[in-house]
């Protein structure tokens, strides 16, 4: 009995940790949410979306950094997204049970965790050393290598979800594969992929390590890719490090508009992949 | 002749009527040239998918070749004693990488070792214990955790979490530990806040939900049969966990593990912001330190000179290395769940 009574005093123990734990582990995500919205919503004003980044000690926003942002991100999803899709594809479906699939599988994941900051080293040997300054272009670029990996494995896992009578039933037709790849394939996978591509925008979007050496800063407004640009996370990283108090707040104010964006486009990729789990 | 595929496929009940109704409108002639122009679009559509794939490799391959290329002077100048030297110093260009490799496998050991109890503890509980209407909501909440960047880890860190631990947790860890031998010079010096116990902490929160979520989804994979036998011949609930399910399941464990080693080791701003940045190998975890990758995110925009850019360029390849074999071993282990699963 004795046994027995030991037995259910570790059981209780042991339960009672694992409750303790996820209590511990989901106070930090109160508790980082808490202190940005907080702090970011003091600094929270019109000029935040209207005005350039100050010099330290004068007001102003955070207008270049928000749209150097938005730009890069998007031309880095846009390269990205076609090749990860069409690699994907192939892995998926024409070469589904080649040697290629294998390797590329592997190197992919590897790719997917790999350390961003090894991606911006990889991007200055490549293109920032060879043309000799820092630009938007090539922030873009290391931004694109890190979609990839994201739009390559969604596209492959989408795609082998889709039931392979709807395959052979495009075939039975006559379509060659590319038709029935655009015409059934794609359309039963779309949410899932549109899952993935958001995903990556959520997860470059946030990224500063891969910019801080490819894109570097601007102070001012500027539309010239070919130039340095400003982007959300590298102003963060500046202002934040910085000891002048409004550079603080701005950046306080700066990483609250990244999380709810990471955020929001986070919780839309899951409402769109438990929508429909293929279709 | 387009249009009639067209029109069959986007129809969802594809009646034999279309089919008859198609064919006749379309002259052999055409049909001929139709299906050339397809199979022509189906060969440049495979071959550009298959481009598409090995560019990915490429991309990994540019990625060491890169860092090699990069790295080429300071490996020359230096040699291994690269690895083996601690001073790093800009102005004679003498530089050694040892600081930042002891920083970042401390700050890495440190998150393990605060991560992966907690991380099985919350895989347990979400698998085991509870309540069915809470499991999605804590699942996605710990997976948001995930998806937070790691600049606002560091934000939160240098301004909240450092203050913190120098007010209150480091001078009673300092306090506590003032008699016991080995202990006292882990935790000796004055309470800075920044140093590598706060890198470690901060880099222990960004794992906890990989490892997580990858420990639950191989809890998952044990089939039920199994738990069920263990419970009915009178196990308690934490004894199926241990005796069952996670040595059924202590590949994929492992792998998880791995995996959030890896990104443990490479994560950058997070630590950036509350490391203190000092080159220097301390034996106090209340020191301020550096890692591989702070050092590069600190220092590479101000580096002058080819050597000092180099040896940073160095540091990223070691890093990547370091990353590249966790990784792979990581991947190795999920893969061989995977198998166990589907099998």
């Amino acid at each position: 009995m004795s046994l027995y009574s030991s037995r259910r005093r570790t059981n209780v123990i042991a339960t009672t940790l694992c409750w303790t734990g996820t209590i511990f582990g989901l106070s930090w995500l109160v508790l980082i949410l808490g202190a940005l919205i907080y702090e970011g919503a003091r600094g929270l004003s019109l000029a935040v979306f209207t005005e350039m980044t100050p010099p330290p000690g004068s007001t102003g926003g955070l207008l270049n950094a928000i749209a150097g942002s938005l730009v890069m991100t998007v031309i880095g999803v846009l390269l990205g997204t076609p090749l990860g899709m069409l690699a994907g594809t192939y892995m998926a479906e024409y070469g589904r049970y080649s040697k290629l699939t294998m390797i590329v599988r592997f190197i992919n994941d590897i790719l997917l965790s790999a350390p961003s900051i090894v991606v911006g080293l990889f991007v200055y040997t490549v293109v920032v050393a060879r043309v000799g300054h820092f630009s938007g272009i090539a922030g873009a670029l290391a931004l694109a290598v890190l979609v990839v990996p994201v739009v390559v494995r969604t596209t492959e896992d989408m795609l082998l979800l889709v039931p392979s009578p709807l395959r052979e039933a495009a075939a039975a037709l006559g379509l060659p594969r590319s038709h029935m790849l655009m015409r059934v394939a794609y359309r039963a996978a779309k949410s899932g992929i549109v899952t993935g591509v958001l995903l990556a925008i959520a997860r470059v979007s946030g990224e500063t390590a891969p910019l801080l050496f490819t894109s570097l800063n601007n102070q001012f407004w500027s539309t010239d890719l070919n130039a340095p640009v400003s982007s959300l996370p590298v102003v963060i990283f500046q202002f934040a490090l910085s000891p002048y108090k409004d550079w603080q707040q701005l950046a306080w104010t700066g990483a609250l508009l990244v999380t709810v964006a990471v955020l929001l486009l986070s919780i839309t990729a899951r409402a769109l992949s438990s929508q429909g789990k293929y279709k | 002749m387009e249009a009639g595929f067209n029109r069959q496929t986007r129809d969802n009940s594809v009646s034999d009527l279309a089919i008859v109704e198609a064919t006749p409108r379309a002259p052999d002639v055409d049909r001929g040239k139709v299906l050339g122009r397809m199979a022509l679009f189906d060969f440049f559509f495979h071959n550009l998918t298959r481009a598409a794939a090995i560019l990915v490799l490429l991309i990994l391959g540019g990625v060491i070749l890169s860092l090699v290329y990069g790295s080429l002077p300071a490996i020359e100048a230096f040699g291994l004693g690269f690895l083996m030297t601690e001073s790093w110093n800009p102005v004679t260009e003498k530089f050694g990488a040892v600081a930042p490799i002891y920083g970042t496998l401390v700050t890495s050991a440190i998150a393990m070792i605060v991560a992966v109890p907690l991380g099985l503890g919350i895989a347990i509980f979400l698998t085991e214990l509870c309540p069915h209407a809470l499991r999605r909501p804590i699942g996605v909440a710990i997976e948001l955790l995930a998806g937070i960047p790691s600049i606002i880890y560091g934000i939160w860190g240098l301004f909240v979490l450092a203050p913190f631990l120098q007010q209150y947790v480091q001078p009673a860890l300092i306090s506590l530990t003032g008699d016991i031998p080995v202990l006292s010079s882990l935790f000796a010096g004055p309470p800075y806040g920044i140093g590598v116990l706060t890198a470690g902490f901060i880099l222990a929160i960004m794992v906890l939900p990989f490892i997580t979520s990858i420990s639950r989804d191989v809890f998952e994979t044990v089939p039920p049969v199994l738990k069920e036998a263990a419970s009915g011949v009178g196990c308690t609930t934490w004894e199926v966990m241990r005796y069952v399910v996670i040595p059924y399941t202590r590949v994929g464990v492992i792998g998880g593990v791995m995996l959030g080693l890896g990104r443990a080791l490479g994560e950058t701003m997070a630590v950036t912001f509350v490391i203190g940045n000092a080159h220097r190998v301390s034996s106090s975890l209340l020191a301020p330190g550096t890692t591989i990758s702070a050092t590069i995110a600190n220092e590479f925009t101000e580096a002058v000179g080819d050597l000092y850019t180099s040896a940073l360029i160095e540091l990223g390849l070691i890093l990547f290395v370091i990353t590249f074999f966790v990784l792979a071993a990581a991947r190795f282990m999920l893969m061989r769940i995977e198998q166990k699963s589907g099998a």
